[in-house]
């Protein structure tokens, strides 16, 4: 996990594989840099493949942001936990936070390059769902 | 006529190209520095691979990478707005830097 406090957009990368979200994040700091605050959480607590709530929501807390957070996800699985997790915050923070319809690792690099240039919340989305387009 | 096109005519578009010298083109990488440096700018900022376009939005990651420019190519921006002629250097000054890469 790692974390860069701004007032950009946050990024959540959720992978059934743990290498797969720390390999994205890596590709993340390398390509946009730290002015995005970034977090990764993959597998179940057992250290075995899948995702579970508990470490997304402390991947959203990392990488919180007033700007909002944007989560890419994997799987089935990984969509429907970070759904989950959302539902979870408090109001106001649940508002701030969406699931993107984009590949993850793809789409946390442009999530990130979005954000990195002070972008809202929906021009991160948008430029991440871009991929489906 | 002039004188009622007279703040339009101040954003006509500026243009200007460079050849393109990373050796494998304009890639993930250079795409996503190429789009930071153009969304700093208030100017519309479009990148195409011949002068006459099609030209495509250089603040758009996604768009920038499916150009797929490959080294050697010659690289046309151009450019509206009211900062647009810093935003031509900018860009111009990127590439011929290899992107800070090559």
């Amino acid at each position: 996990m790692s974390n860069s406090s701004s007032g950009n957009v946050g990024i959540v990368i959720v992978s059934h594989s743990a290498k797969i979200a720390e390999g994205a994040a890596d590709m993340v700091r390398q390509m946009v840099g730290n002015a995005v605050p970034l977090a990764w959480t993959g597998g179940d607590p057992e250290g075995g493949l899948g995702t579970n709530v508990a470490g997304i929501l402390e991947a959203i807390e990392i990488a919180w942001s007033p700007a909002g957070v944007a989560i890419l996800v994997d799987l089935g699985g990984a969509e429907t936990n970070s759904e989950m997790a959302v539902e979870m915050l408090t109001e106001d923070r649940r508002a701030r936070v969406v699931v993107c319809n984009a590949p993850v690792v793809e789409g946390a690099v442009i999530a990130a390059t979005e954000s990195s240039g002070g972008s809202s919340l929906t021009a991160v989305q948008r430029s991440a769902e871009e991929f489906y387009a | 006529m002039h004188d009622t096109n007279a703040s339009r005519a101040s954003f006509l578009p500026l243009t200007a190209s460079a050849v393109l010298v990373n050796p494998v083109g304009l890639h993930a990488r250079p795409s996503v520095k190429l789009t930071q440096c153009a969304k700093r700018f208030a100017a519309a900022i479009e990148i195409a691979l011949a002068a006459d376009g099609p030209w495509t939005d250089a603040k758009s990651p996604v768009k920038v990478m499916r150009v797929k420019a490959p080294q050697g190519a010659m690289l046309y921006f151009r450019v509206a707005g009211p900062d647009g002629e810093a935003a031509l250097a900018a860009v111009i000054g990127l590439v011929h830097d290899g992107f800070g890469e090559a």
